[in-house]
């Protein structure tokens, strides 16, 4: 049994055909907020956000320091109890040069989203943006620190840090 | 088909109420797991196979939602999946994969975190037909308000007899640790409750609650090795009956007459009177308990309003119907409905119902409804 | 455990299909499927529905919205979910349901409308990433495939023009695929010279959103004959999913293929899978993903991908066709049905039946494989005549 083009449906459409209301559409949009719990760990992270400080926890079977914080270790499912304040450094692991926002609108300034990964953790870090610095600069293995916003603005998100800059 | 060999080895229940504001979802999950895991003796990253949970993007807030499962059930780097379904329908994922004979041991978790869900009706709306039923505008509760009327009118049942389940199952309640809703109301208070949905009454209503279950399924060899008290599933069955509820017939749930017919074939049960000695199911809405006993044959068409009325459905009478307090002593659980009553049935034919212990308890059985807008139930048959 | 065969196939042209619901694509696929076993819904056991986030297609619980179009009236519904790795996952969940001896035959559906999600679908991914930390960034799904790609290309010097390659191969494969969104003949150079959304993501290297829908028939041991005189046996399955903390691994190697693709290999008993498999269609959403994968999938060393590209192997008349279909990139994304189509062309691959797309040696073995969340999921079924 062979395809043909006849046997899969469709029709073409323009965008013309929608604004002169050829096709028949009907909108709705979700309206509703989430209040999530933020439970021990990322709690506790955020809370030390707010303080200017990155924290990060030690799985004492697999002897492993990570980042962000969780009550349990992934690796060998024991419960973590143990927390440890990193520095705010690190290295850039890969990073993007983005032109288009997150809802496909194209921006002219680029973003640079970056996983860093902090000094003092085991090969583990988060997604952030890269800032003053010029795209064509950035390198993966580049050291990073964190620039926090003034302590009166923190508010525990993940947006008390402002981006990371190139460690000079 | 010979009758199921897999065994329900270990269950775990997380700290449970209407609020969970002490733990994120992920350490909720670790709790039920890593309870059910001790249970079964079992390290998750050598012993399980298999990972599946039951969950829904936009009851979690996240799209792709199967992205945060693995690590907290112990999963990482192994099979996981999800079921966009009931708890129960995803313990039939594992009873299949087990009866593949490639998957010894899977584990299966299910939670509720509705009280992070701001607008439960919006999210309702929004699963509702877009060309259909959405344009309506209407509270999506307004379902349940008409095929109540439908049900009542066609069987010989009352508002009466859907009150009563209410009053039985928030009593009922009163014993179980996952209570939360439980209340020491009578027939009276129920009828006096305001009309939401007439004629559905306020206190009919099922309310939401926080909690994660995790099971842990075996098969036969690693069953027997393991537990002393390993719990046999010998039939399970599920169904959807059509979406769009102007399809439906309203009065009798056909989707819970199929997914029993289903499991109650497997597990080889020619009659379903006296089969069981408890039925944990579906009472979201209080006159689903009795429309879904009667479709699923455990009481004749028109006759379970006034069986209840007579105490047949008492946690001492013959049939011991939702003794945990169901839904509307325990909480509305979303999803994880179904796998908080299997794990109900479970504690029930263990000897570990504390409070609410059916005496003689052998054979029971759990059934689920995806509640509204579905028509997608699922039934679980469990023997010691 | 019975051994499961797909019997037949079924899909809809990928493209905008403001026409019709979700429900009506799925239906156009199943019917199609069905008639092509000479089945009727009555001669269906069960069915193993695959849809991906709800948030595109705008309902909630989406796998019972569909459920009419699928088929699963009054029957046995399941629907399984595994993000982009659904499209295989649906075919493995399929197999579950017939190998375990609870049901015969089973039907698969996988069904997307993406097209529903305004004023873009890109901006339902922005739900994907963590709600605490990752979110108030703004996160863009073009930015975890950028960096993942860069890590790629850094870690084994890979040049974007030995990427870009796989652009041009797929999207001309799909030249002969009547159900392809934007076939096209593409060099090299136009791929470079396209738009840099996320460097070094350039606007060619990525596969179009599409609404679309794709089913398979599948039959236990003991009935396929019934249906069809040559039955493809879904010989191997594998199936993984590692961690949510993405941004504590090393995305330069995807673990969690190989690792799936160990289990299927396992079951399929293959052991030199390079030579064993005769036909691949690993998932392409970015060019680069296709060789990110195959080196996942153990078809070549870490880092040789490119090369085996380059000498021309991955071509339809090379010695491992990858792609004959022309992959994501060529026919389209929805994201769900985008799987269970690679699945369909290795089942008309290793019956001869893929037209002008028949790859020119001879197939006994293929293998589909699908990808999905944070760069977590594998899913791999191998396929035998």
């Amino acid at each position: 049994m062979k395809l043909t083009r006849e046997m899969l449906g469709g029709t073409p459409l323009k965008e013309n055909d929608f604004d002169q209301g050829k096709v028949l559409f009907y909108d709705d949009a979700l309206r509703t907020a989430y209040n999530w719990d933020a439970g021990v760990a990322m709690g506790k992270f955020l809370a030390g956000l707010k303080q200017g400080k990155i924290l990060g926890v030690r799985c004492r079977k697999c002897r492993r320091v990570v980042t962000p914080p969780r009550m349990f270790c992934e690796e060998c499912f024991s419960p973590i109890e143990e927390w440890v304040e990193l520095k705010d450094t690190g290295v850039v692991d890969s990073f993007s040069i983005c032109y288009v926002r997150w809802d496909a609108g194209r921006i002219k300034k680029p973003e640079l989203p970056a996983i860093i990964l902090f000094d003092g953790a085991d090969h583990a870090g988060i997604l952030h943006l890269l800032g003053e610095v010029d795209p064509k600069d950035v390198k993966i293995g580049m050291k990073v620190q964190a620039v926090w916003k003034p302590e009166k603005e923190r508010t525990g998100s993940i947006l008390d840090i402002k981006y990371f800059r190139p460690l000079s | 088909m010979a009758k199921s060999k897999v065994a329900v080895i270990g269950y775990g229940v997380s700290s449970y109420g209407s609020l969970s504001p002490e733990v994120s979802y992920k350490e909720m999950m670790y709790e039920a797991c890593s309870k059910a895991y001790q249970m079964a003796g079992i390290d998750p990253r050598q012993d399980v196979d298999s990972f599946v949970t039951a969950s829904e993007d936009f009851n979690e807030g996240t799209s792709i939602f199967d992205e945060y499962i693995p690590d907290q059930m112990g999963g990482m780097l192994r099979p996981n999946q999800t079921i966009a379904g009931d708890g129960i329908q995803a313990v039939a994922a594992g009873v299949m994969q087990i009866l593949t004979g490639r998957f010894k041991i899977v584990a299966v978790e299910a939670h509720s975190k509705a009280s992070n869900i701001t607008d439960h009706i919006g999210l309702l709306h929004f699963a509702t037909d877009p060309a259909f039923t959405r344009p309506l505008r209407a509270h999506p509760y307004f379902l349940a308000g008409l095929e109540m009327r439908c049900f009542l009118s066609a069987s010989r049942n009352t508002e009466q007899h859907a009150a009563r389940v209410a009053v039985k199952n928030k009593n009922n309640a009163m014993l179980n640790p996952l209570g939360v809703h439980s209340a020491k109301i009578a027939l009276e208070d129920v009828l006096a409750s305001e009309p939401t949905f007439s004629p559905l009454k306020k206190l009919e209503q099922s309310k939401p609650a926080d909690g994660g279950f995790c099971v842990v399924l075996a098969n036969e060899k690693m069953a027997k090795k393991l537990s002393d008290k390993p719990v046999w599933i010998t039939g399970i069955g599920w169904c959807s009956d059509s979406y769009q509820p102007e399809r439906r017939e309203m009065s009798w749930p056909e989707y819970a007459r199929l997914a029993a017919e289903m499991a109650f074939r497997q597990a080889g049960i020619p009659k379903q009177k006296n089969a069981f000695r408890i039925a944990e199911i579906d009472d979201t809405f209080s006159y689903k308990e009795l429309q879904h006993l009667e479709a699923m044959g455990l009481a004749r068409k028109g006759e379970s309003g006034r069986l209840l009325e007579q105490g047949a459905f008492d946690i001492d009478g013959e049939l011991a119907v939702n003794p945990s307090g169901g839904s509307l002593g325990c909480g509305h659980l979303l999803d994880a409905g179904g796998l908080f009553r299997l794990v109900e049935v479970l504690r029930q034919l263990r000897g570990e119902a504390a409070g609410c212990q059916v005496k003689d308890a052998r054979k029971g059985m759990a059934m689920s409804w995806r509640g509204i807008p579905t028509a997608t139930a699922a039934v679980a048959v469990l023997e010691v | 455990m019975k051994r499961v065969a797909i019997v037949s196939a079924g899909i809809t042209k990928f493209m905008r299909r403001a026409q019709e619901t979700g429900r009506e694509l799925s239906f156009h696929a199943a019917n199609m499927a069905l008639k092509n076993a000479g089945m009727t819904l009555a001669d269906v056991q069960c069915v193993a529905e695959s849809t991906a986030p709800d948030a595109f297609d705008g309902v909630h619980m989406n796998g019972e919205y569909l459920s009419d179009g699928s088929g699963g009236w009054r029957k046995p519904y399941l629907r399984s979910y595994v993000g982009g790795g659904s499209g295989v996952f649906v075919t493995i969940h399929g197999w579950y349901q017939v190998a375990s001896g609870m049901f015969d035959t089973c039907l698969v559906v996988a069904s997307e409308k993406m097209s529903s999600c305004h004023p873009h679908p890109q901006a339902a991914f922005l739900n994907i990433f963590d709600n605490f930390i990752e979110r108030p960034l703004g996160c863009n799904l073009l930015w975890i495939f950028a960096l993942e790609m860069n890590r790629y290309m850094t870690v084994h010097k890979i040049a974007h023009e030995q990427i870009a390659l796989v652009s041009v191969k797929n999207k001309k494969n799909a030249l002969d695929n009547p159900a392809a969104q934007i076939p096209e003949k593409i060099t090299v150079k136009d791929v470079l010279n396209s738009e840099v959304l996320a460097w070094p993501v350039h606007r060619l290297d990525i596969s179009p959103t599409s609404d679309g829908a794709a089913a398979l028939v599948l039959a236990s041991e003991d009935v396929a004959y019934k249906y069809t005189d040559k039955p493809v046996w879904i010989d191997g399955v594998g199936w993984c999913l590692d961690t949510a903390y993405w941004t504590n691994k090393d995305l330069y190697y995807p673990r969690y293929v190989e690792k799936a693709a160990a289990m299927a290999y396992k079951m399929a008993g293959i052991t030199n899978p390079r030579k064993e498999i005769h036909v691949a269609e690993p998932y392409d959403p970015f060019d680069y993903k296709e060789l990110h994968h195959m080196e996942g999938l153990m078809l070549c060393g870490k880092g040789e991908a490119p090369k085996l590209t380059e000498k021309g192997v991955t071509q339809r008349d090379g010695d491992l066709p990858t792609c004959p279909s022309g992959g994501l990139l060529g026919v389209g994304n929805p994201i769900a049905a985008s799987g269970t189509m690679k699945v369909a062309e290795i089942f008309w691959q290793l019956r001869e039946e893929a037209g002008e797309r028949q790859v020119t040696r001879k197939c006994q073995t293929g293998l589909a494989q699908a990808w999905g969340d944070l760069m977590q999921v594998g899913t791999v079924v191998v396929l035998r005549k």
